[in-house]
């Protein structure tokens, strides 16, 4: 299956750009730190379209972008964990998960 | 049309729909739902772009490991019938003029760009190259942050039993 | 000969000082004394032991100097090099015997005069202190390392002066002290840096070397009108003058008296007050060769300041006060003799002037001891409180009276001979001041006798308490001292104690001997007279002479002088704008500094709000406008 005469290297890049901000977005709006979370694991997939677009149009012959991809859903898959950890023990410490009421360390 | 086009098409489509209602969606657990289509949305991507194995991973990881270990978390910080707050219209405002000026600043960028596509023949990515190259330690291969994921994996282990687990007050 | 056990003596004050200082409170406060006493008799046994030695090998008829130890301690640059080490020579170490001799005494006589008083350890561990700064100072090998010494027996005199700290007036006499002779450091300071700038060098047997550079060739820059070498020697005398309480740095010492007694015996008796005097000694081949007008006017400044001196002593009431006058007065001797000498073979006064630092450590700690005894008894500073003593304190009598008459010059006593010595190098030398110093003589001999009558007969006061006899521990020093004044007369000086080194002949004169024992007599006779027995005299006296005997009363207004220029012109004129302007210029520009900053820290900080998403976004939208800049406005 001929992908790049069918669908443009950039395609993929604006959809993995949209799909990125949006996550931004949803970390931005959002104020339970579990939303917040799903927005940072958007982010990152947007991340793993690109690796795996770049490998997959411009560098075919090699595996790089694959396995960073690869890579990058384990430091996800750990990311997530500890980000619940400390979700759990913050909604222990505050007896909430949203962010806003989380603001002791300031000025 | 091609097919591949309107397979795309229709990826995309799902990809972005499911992506925007969850993190616009109310009630948290139909977020979670969401991001669980964005997910598989993407293993299909992966699998269109020849990475089967990739596919599969992020099928398994995603969408079987972190989508249920979000939704644990959820359970066990929330009531499932509770609706979220509405975004404070400050941060609506902040937040979306941020998305909306990122994604026209990369997409005008991007569209600028010619990338040149590659006559390279494309390598294999069944399931021996892929297990080869893992455990390779030549040009090619990648042992070393394979092991180094896996340390970190460990740490991630033990660090979140430690962070999560009832202090001893 | 090896001299290298010299070292002890140097280490031994200062191991008992850390010790007696650490460990006081926790041991008997008899033990500290005792310990300390024990030290300082063994190291007295040492200097008499150097001094054995070193007076028993003449190298050519002349002693040379030695150095015992030389231990580089700064290299500033090549030539300007600062050593640590043991210099010794026939100066220093008369030095040594004349220090260990007082401290001993002092320290033995301190086991009975401070028995009981509280910081019976911090007593003793300050007067280790002291005992070794002082003999720092006096084996110094160079100027640098005497200036540290120097520093460090002003830091122990203020320590002891203040010893009892609880009264208002010990503090403002050990700041006084200190203060005042910090002052004249300062003028020491820089005599030595412009001294070492020309001559390249710190070191005592390199600058009084008479084939040495700093002699034979002296700068010839010229700094308003004198040469820059007695500018140099000047201001190094300022700080002598400054620790030897010459006029005008003389205020400190009179007020000094409110340490304890024994204290004052050591100190402000016999060593550190004398320090000015050594250290004029030290340099004396610089002051004599390249600064003879220095000489001159250190002659002028002694010959005033003992005339000055003796005249308010008559005045006094205080008995301490009455004897630190006299020690002015005596100090001002021994500056007249070196400012009249010439080198060598005309090195009389020289010779003079530290043979009667050398009997007047005796004479004036016994004199201090003994009115140490007194107040012990009385209970009071004030002669006015004594009288009709000797009958109840026979041995503190008999050997005051011994002190007087040494100090008075009644041969065969000691102070009669370094007198007469004086007498004749001054006679040698300039006239008027052998007239003024004879005059003097006299009006010792009156002063002293004054308040010997005074304490000893004349009417007896009623006493709330028999007053009886001192402990032993108090008067043996007494009886030891008395001795040393009697005999350290016959010490054969000129043999030993010269300016080169080489003996000097000298020779009796029954034309000055004559005159100084006549007006000697005299003085003691008025004195006689007008005190033995109650009577009227002296009060008609006074008010005949109400003008000038109040000034001398009040020591000729000079402390007053003093508060008038600090208080009034530099407070006023000096001190007040720099305070202002420190206040309001320089403040205000820090302040201004620090209240911006704070203003606008105050603006900021309401980023810091601890909304994670606030900084989210800061961070995006940063990073976004960051690439916007960088791509599309280049």
């Amino acid at each position: 299956m001929n992908l790049q005469a069918e669908i443009p290297l950039d395609y993929m890049i604006v959809l993995s750009t949209i799909v990125f901000f949006v996550g931004l977005m949803g970390v931005l709006i959002r104020r339970n730190l579990i939303t917040m979370l799903m927005g940072i694991e958007l982010m990152l997939n947007a991340v793993n379209i690109n690796f795996v677009a770049f490998n997959h149009y411009l560098f075919p012959n090699r595996l790089e972008g694959h396995f960073f991809a690869l890579i990058v859903m384990a430091i996800a898959a750990a990311e997530a964990a500890i980000a619940i950890a400390l979700i759990i023990n913050i909604y222990r410490q505050f007896n909430t998960v949203s962010v806003d009421d989380v603001d002791e360390l300031k000025y | 049309m091609t097919g591949p086009k309107i397979i795309f098409f229709i990826l995309a489509a799902a990809i972005v729909v499911f992506s925007i209602l969850s993190i616009f969606s109310r009630r948290i657990l139909r977020a979670a739902i969401y991001l669980l289509f964005v997910l598989v949305a993407m293993a299909g991507l992966y699998y269109m772009m020849n990475f089967q194995f990739l596919a599969a991973v992020q099928l398994m990881l995603y969408a079987g490991g972190i989508v249920v270990l979000i939704i644990f978390s959820i359970l066990l910080t929330s009531q499932i019938d509770s609706k979220l707050q509405a975004p404070k219209g400050s941060h609506l405002l902040a937040g979306g003029i941020t998305a909306i000026a990122g994604i026209a600043l990369s997409a005008i960028t991007i569209l600028q760009f010619t990338f040149k596509p590659s006559q390279e023949n494309a390598v294999g990515t069944d399931m021996r190259t892929i297990g080869l190259q893992l455990m390779n330690t030549d040009v090619q291969g990648y042992a070393l942050p394979f092991e180094v994921i896996s340390v970190l994996l460990l740490a991630a282990l033990v660090g979140s039993i430690f962070i999560a687990q009832k202090k001893k007050v | 000969m090896n001299y290298s056990y010299t070292i002890l003596i140097l280490l031994l004050p200062v191991l008992i000082f850390l010790f007696i200082g650490l460990m006081g409170d926790k041991m008997k406060p008899q033990l500290s004394g005792l310990l300390g006493t024990s030290g300082l008799f063994v190291i007295t046994l040492l200097s008499y032991f150097t001094a054995f030695n070193f007076f028993d090998h003449r190298v050519d008829e002349s002693f040379q100097a030695i150095e015992v130890f030389q231990l580089l301690w700064l290299r500033f640059t090549d030539s300007l090099i600062i050593h640590i080490g043991i210099l010794l020579d026939p100066l220093s170490v008369m030095m040594l015997v004349v220090i260990t001799t007082v401290s001993l005494m002092v320290h033995i006589y301190s086991l009975g005069y401070m028995k009981g008083e509280k910081g019976f350890a911090r007593y003793y561990a300050f007067l280790s202190l002291f005992t070794f700064s002082m003999l720092g100072l006096v084996l110094a090998t160079n100027i640098f390392q005497m200036y540290i010494f120097w520093e460090l027996v002003g830091v122990s005199s203020y320590l002891l002066i203040g010893f009892y700290y609880e009264r208002p007036s010990a503090v403002a006499a050990a700041k006084k002290a200190f203060i005042v002779t910090r002052f004249a450091d300062l003028g020491f300071l820089i005599g030595i840096l412009i001294l070492s700038f020309y001559t390249n060098t710190f070191d005592f047997i390199a600058l009084t070397d008479l084939n040495g550079l700093a002699i034979t060739q002296p700068t010839t820059a010229v700094f308003m009108g004198l040469s820059v070498t007695t500018w140099a020697m000047l201001l190094i005398f300022m700080g002598g003058a400054g620790k030897s309480a010459m006029f005008p740095l003389h205020i400190w010492l009179p007020d000094a008296m409110e340490g304890p007694t024994p204290v004052s015996a050591l100190i402000h008796a016999a060593t550190m007050v004398v320090a000015g005097v050594y250290l004029v000694a030290r340099l004396f081949p610089l002051y004599s060769y390249t600064s003879p007008d220095s000489l001159e006017v250190i002659a002028y400044i002694g010959s005033f300041t003992s005339l000055f001196a003796a005249i308010i002593a008559c005045t006094q009431l205080d008995i301490k006060r009455v004897l630190a006058f006299s020690t002015l007065s005596q100090i001002g001797y021994m500056m007249v003799a070196l400012g009249v000498s010439g080198y060598g073979a005309e090195g009389l006064g020289y010779m003079a002037s530290l043979f009667h630092l050398f009997t007047h450590a005796f004479f004036k700690a016994l004199l201090f001891l003994g009115a140490g005894s007194v107040i012990h008894a009385v209970h009071s500073n004030l002669m006015t409180d004594m009288g009709g003593l000797k009958k109840y304190m026979p041995i503190t009598h008999i050997t005051f009276l011994i002190a007087c008459l040494t100090i008075a010059g009644i041969p065969p006593l000691s102070g009669f001979f370094s007198k007469d010595e004086i007498l004749v190098a001054a006679f040698e030398h300039n006239k008027i001041i052998f007239a003024v110093q004879w005059l003097v003589a006299g009006i010792t001999a009156f002063y002293m006798f004054r308040l010997y009558f005074n304490i000893f007969w004349n009417h007896t006061p009623e006493y709330h308490h028999t007053p009886h006899e001192s402990p032993a521990t108090m008067t043996i020093p007494l009886i030891f001292l008395a001795l040393a004044s009697v005999f350290s007369g016959f010490v054969p000086f000129h043999d030993l104690v010269t300016s080169d080194g080489n003996p000097l002949h000298t020779e009796f004169h029954w034309m000055i001997a004559g005159p100084s024992i006549l007006i000697a007599v005299i003085g003691i006779s008025v004195a006689y007279m007008l005190y033995a027995k109650k009577n009227s005299k002296p009060e008609s006296i006074a008010t005949s002479l109400k003008g000038f005997y109040n000034m001398a009363y009040h020591k000729f207004y000079i402390d007053e002088v003093y508060l008038f220029i600090t208080h009034k012109v530099i407070f006023y004129f000096i001190s007040r704008p720099v305070a202002w302007f420190d206040r309001h210029i320089v403040d205000g520009t820090m302040n201004l500094i620090g209240n911006t900053t704070v203003y606008f820290s105050g603006a900021i900080k309401k980023m810091q709000s601890g909304q994670m998403q606030w900084y989210i976004w800061y961070f995006t939208s940063g990073v976004l406008l960051l690439v916007f800049l960088v791509m599309y406005l280049n």
